[in-house]
């Protein structure tokens, strides 16, 4: 290995940067004569507008311009959309009421943004904002997702009866049935998968700027897929073409998925640019980060596992209510559908599986991807319902697990729900789980726990989730209304250094430095030597972005294609310079050599004749830049096993994760100590999700945790030091054998996590406990266990 | 936030001058508080008076079994303060669990306790303590001092220069958090004193910090966990958030209570 190839631990090229305030984060720009946008907003959960006065505000000191929802549609600008198409059972399509970019007769939830003051100054537009006076009529308002059905519930939309976006399935119900009237044991479970707030570190913002000359727009965005965003407000909601439209993600302080979809905001400051003839600027407070970044998760599930008395699996039954909020985010529809129900069969040959899914409007944020997005929710359902069945038949929850997973050779594995999982090692992975964990120790370290008066749980998580999204002909007959390719672009510059292009984007993810090593390994070029621009529509190709932890997976076998491309160039050319026939040309380390002699010419010498062609084959082009796009041949499959152990004392109901033990099987590792931090943080979402965060609104759809006072976010002194191992089997489908690393810690930890605190209590006769597992739950939890006694 | 003139007296008595002739005076410490509410536009003073430029203000003595602690000393000061330590440790201790290091280098004592956050630590600790608190024109003890939610006997120009608290025998502080805000769920302050036990609990109580003298009596009688074991504190005029029940709370008072006995030793 080389000190800055694939499997070396680089330090990351872009911290140098982010760390000494160098970064180029949105807020910090300052545009020519930028004016600042504020969103007047519905403090409602659901009200009717009767009247919107602008006139005190339209005379406010420094207000230039105030726009509602009327002036967008007499511009012809369009809703926002949802671009995945679900069919449902009855084979009609999901129910797409109207978003319209700002809100024209109703707002639907808190935050509902109607209107915008744009002003010389941010507190200019603040005072505008005040000044705009809305008159409302309030309108009851649905919040649970288990409630929206109900006929007596408000409807969110006049046009969507029961508040019903689709009722789908996935599955063969008839064969499941006949699983469970053949089971010897039944296990069955409630589950809630508790709505997150995504909370990247940076909060949205945007910044349109128009050009009167050459009646160009351009958006910086906080985007994780700024082509996408430029498509989306081209052909839908038409604020000007693809050619006068350029779109400009920088440098992004995170996203988790939240950044992926194309927002209000972002459409509105570019649109009302042209409208000012000014830049107009935008940055998200946290409040508003709280109110509108779309959320995620919130699932209602019932769940039953049927299996035979020796405890094989035969048939996995699933209901889930999907809370979708207010209305469709840009890929909304897919989460609780394809994203879900496609990983329930999890790591086990379960024969027969059927899913139905009712995704339902309420009057709350819209709900979208977030870290993991259906794979979270999926794993949980999954292994919740294992240990619980292990439990409950005296199985050890580990033998459960081995008797029911896909063995090592039986891939290619085609699952009941859709998906053929390439390659993989569950029991190795569990193995080694339970080797880092001294799994054999537990029961004397629970021992000596008890001995302090503590309770001591440890609880598996065996997962599997689909990443490297995707191969697009699959998606598209799924529903996807875009290709799921991945385009790159390596430009030799005739000094013999590099400048990569990827449609992938980094908001922390670190691919200036990760695909920087797959070039240096792939064509020799000098680590120091190679650019990686992403995150602008002017300068790469086109790009799909980065989400489902496809970058690697996808964009990086983009990159290799290309590298491909320019090896097979350069031998072109280092065999006319050599004299030598061009099939005796190897390339390896970064030089063309004649085959058997010590002839040869290294890649920068290769470029620089490129570029200036005095001594060159005849017919070929000049210059050494290649652009590839890499469409993947299947999804790809990380997998492994997460075990947590937590310690909790049952005084106050307080939980320590005391060992946290991740193995994980991403296929093959480009840089090791990159790969650990995304697992940590991964880690750390998902203990979030188990024992903190959790997002509230009253009975009347107030948003009760909309800020850090209330939204318990995992801090690093409740957040476990992980032990990772890895298991890695390399990736078929493409050729880098990366899997994707980004959002396995999220989708594992939960169960793992929950499943150990179950433990805990289960002998005082706790067997489940909803997320967050906070203390104060744990306490009632076991109080109410030993009132039942 | 809205616009206000800002002013940065010299001296305490500018510092009054300045208070008594604004309109809307409001006093700005730390910020802690007052600068988050500005920023989300819930109040609009005419005037802040800056704090930060009145050397004697500030700072820490310890002179004759008292404590002295200056209006606008940091959570920090107090407890790096070697004179804290050794005297009081459980108030060095408690100091260093307000927020985090940003907040505890910025933050001040007077000015937590002028705002009187029902979920604050200091008022905790001051009325555990029996401490005194010295004005620019009189001294209030503790127990008179707190009146309810974010309530204090304060007048509206009157300016806390120190608080005083007596060495006590042995004292600690137990604090469980809020999850999220890391202030406090249930916070006990349990001091000896040579006038008895005093208990102190923040956090909890609808109406602000309060004592709970059952569990003084019990322990000025025997000072173990075990004295309080019966003792419960009625979850009648405690707090029910998203965070914790009022019965959790009640609960809770009595493991903290019975902790912060084991740690005086």
């Amino acid at each position: 290995m080389s000190e800055h190839g694939m499997g070396a631990s680089v330090r990351r090229k872009e911290d140098y940067r982010f760390l000494t305030g160098n970064g180029h984060y949105l807020d910090d720009m300052v545009r020519p004569r930028q004016t600042f946008a504020c969103f007047v907003r519905s403090p409602h959960a659901h009200a009717k507008i009767r009247g919107i006065d602008t006139s005190s505000a339209a005379s406010a000191p420094g207000v230039i311009g105030i726009f509602t929802g009327k002036d967008l549609e007499a511009d012809g600008v369009g809703p926002l959309i949802c671009g995945w198409g679900i069919t449902d059972k009855n084979g009609e399509p999901h129910k797409a009421p109207a978003h319209p970019a700002l809100a024209t007769d109703e707002v639907r939830h808190v935050g509902d943004q109607l209107a915008v003051v744009i002003a010389e100054t941010l507190e200019q537009a603040r005072d505008g904002a005040e000044l705009v006076s809305v008159d409302y009529e309030e309108l009851p308002a649905v919040v649970l997702p288990k409630n929206a059905m109900d006929a007596s519930s408000p409807l969110v939309h006049a046009d969507v009866p029961n508040n019903l976006c689709y009722d789908w399935e996935l599955g063969d119900k008839a064969a499941t049935e006949a699983a469970f009237s053949n089971a010897a044991h039944v296990t069955s479970i409630d589950i809630v998968n508790n709505r997150l707030v995504p909370n990247a570190i940076e909060p949205r913002a945007a910044i349109g700027e128009y050009d009167a000359g050459s009646e160009n727009l351009t958006l910086y965005t906080t985007s994780q897929n700024p082509h996408v965003a430029r498509l989306v407000l081209s052909a839908f909601n038409g604020i000007a073409p693809e050619h006068k439209l350029r779109v400009i993600a920088p440098d992004v302080g995170g996203g988790f998925g939240s950044k992926i979809f194309i927002y209000a905001e972002e459409t509105v400051c570019l649109w009302a640019a042209r409208k000012v003839r000014r830049p107009v600027k935008w940055t998200a407070s946290r409040s508003e980060a709280f109110q509108t970044d779309a959320h995620g998760r919130d699932h209602v599930t019932h769940a039953e596992l049927a299996m035979d008395a020796d405890g094989k699996f035969l048939g996995l039954r699933v209901n889930t209510i999907a809370n979708m909020g207010a209305y469709l985010s840009t890929f909304a529809t897919c989460v609780p559908s394809y994203l879900y129900a496609t990983l329930l069969a999890g790591q086990y040959t379960t024969p027969a599986i059927y899913c139905d899914v009712q995704a339902v409007f309420t009057n709350t944020t819209p709900v979208d991807a977030l870290r993991g997005a259906g794979r979270p929710e999926a794993t949980y359902v999954i292994e919740r319902l294992v240990e619980t069945a292990a439990k409950e038949t005296g199985v050890a929850p580990s033998e459960l697990r081995r008797r029911n997973m896909v063995a090592a050779d039986a891939y290619p594995y085609q699952t009941p729900v859709i998906m053929q999982y390439d390659c993989g090692n569950y029991g190795a992975s569990l193995d080694e789980a339970m080797r880092i964990a001294d799994h054999t120790g537990f029961a004397a370290r629970k021992a000596e726990a008890q001995s302090r008066g503590k309770l001591r749980g440890i609880g598996f998580s065996a997962y599997i989730e689909a990443c490297g999204i995707a191969p697009s002909a699959a998606v598209g007959s799924l529903g996807a209304g875009v290709g799921l390719w991945e385009a790159g672009q390596i430009r030799f510059n005739p000094t013999g250094n590099v400048t990569v292009f990827t449609g992938s984007h980094s908001h922390g993810q670190g691919h200036e430095t990760t695909f920087a090593q797959i070039i240096s390994e792939r064509l020799g070029v000098p680590f120091e030597n190679i650019d990686v621009v992403h995150g602008d529509t002017d300068k790469v190709m086109f790009g799909m972005g980065t989400y489902g932890s496809r970058s690697a997976a996808v964009g990086g076998s983009a990159l290799v294609k290309a590298a491909d491309k320019i090896i097979e160039k350069g031998r072109k050319i280092a065999a006319h310079i050599l004299e030598a026939s061009e099939d005796d040309i190897e390339f390896a380390d970064g030089n063309f050599t004649v085959a058997g002699t010590d002839k040869a010419m290294n890649i920068g010498e290769v470029a620089f004749a490129a570029y200036v062609p005095h001594n060159y084959p005849e017919g070929l082009e000049p210059g050494l830049n290649e652009t590839a796009v890499y469409d993947p041949l299947n999804f790809s499959f990380p997998a492994g096993t997460h075990i947590c152990e937590v310690e909790i004392d049952p005084d106050t109901g307080a939980v320590e994760i005391v060992n946290y033990t991740a193995v994980d099987d991403f296929g093959t590792v480009i840089n090791p100590m990159i790969v650990a931090g995304q697992v940590q943080g991964g880690v750390a979402h998902g203990v979030g999700q188990a024992l903190h965060e959790g997002c509230n609104y009253d009975e009347n759809g107030q948003l009760i945790t909309g800020s850090f006072m209330d939204y318990s976010m995992p801090r690093a002194d409740n957040t476990p030091s992980v032990d990772i191992g890895y298991t890695s089997v390399p990736s078929p489908s493409n050729p880098l054998g990366v899997k994707g690393c980004g959002e396995a810690g999220a989708i594992a930890a939960p169960a793992a996590t929950i499943n150990a605190v179950v433990d805990a209590l289960w002998d005082l006769g706790v067997h489940d406990i909803a997320m967050p597992a906070t203390a104060h739950k744990i306490w009632q939890s076991i109080r109410a266990a030993k009132a039942a006694a | 936030m809205y616009d206000f003139e800002y002013q940065r007296p010299a001296s305490l008595a500018d510092a009054i001058t300045a208070l008594k002739s604004a309109e809307d005076g409001k006093l700005l410490a730390g910020g802690h508080t007052l600068i988050p509410t500005l920023k989300q536009r819930l109040a609009r003073p005419s005037d802040l008076i800056d704090l930060s430029g009145i050397a004697e203000l500030r700072g820490i003595k310890s002179e004759g079994g008292t404590i002295t602690v200056g209006a606008t000393t940091s959570h920090a000061e107090v407890t790096e303060s070697d004179a804290v330590k050794s005297a009081i440790p459980a108030l060095a201790e408690l100091a260093g669990m307000i927020g985090d290091p940003q907040v505890r280098h910025c933050g001040t004592i007077g000015g937590s306790i002028a705002n009187n956050d029902p979920a604050a630590d200091y008022p905790g600790a001051l009325l555990g303590l029996g401490a005194t608190i010295v004005t620019d024109s009189r001294e209030i003890t503790a127990d008179d001092f707190f009146l309810g939610l974010f309530e204090t006997a304060l007048e509206e120009t009157e300016i806390i220069t120190a608080v005083k608290f007596p060495v006590p025998q042995a004292a600690n502080y137990q604090k469980f958090a809020q999850p999220a805000s890391r202030f406090s769920l249930v916070g006990a302050f349990v001091a000896k004193t040579g006038g008895g036990v005093r208990v102190a609990i923040t956090g909890a109580g609808q109406e602000g910090v309060f004592r709970v003298p059952e569990m003084e009596a019990a322990l000025s009688a025997n000072f173990s966990p075990d004295a309080i074991s019966g003792i419960t504190v009625s979850d009648g005029n405690l707090n029910t958030d998203i965070h914790a029940s009022a019965e959790y709370r009640a609960h809770l008072i009595g493991v903290m209570v019975g902790r912060a006995v084991t740690a005086c030793g």
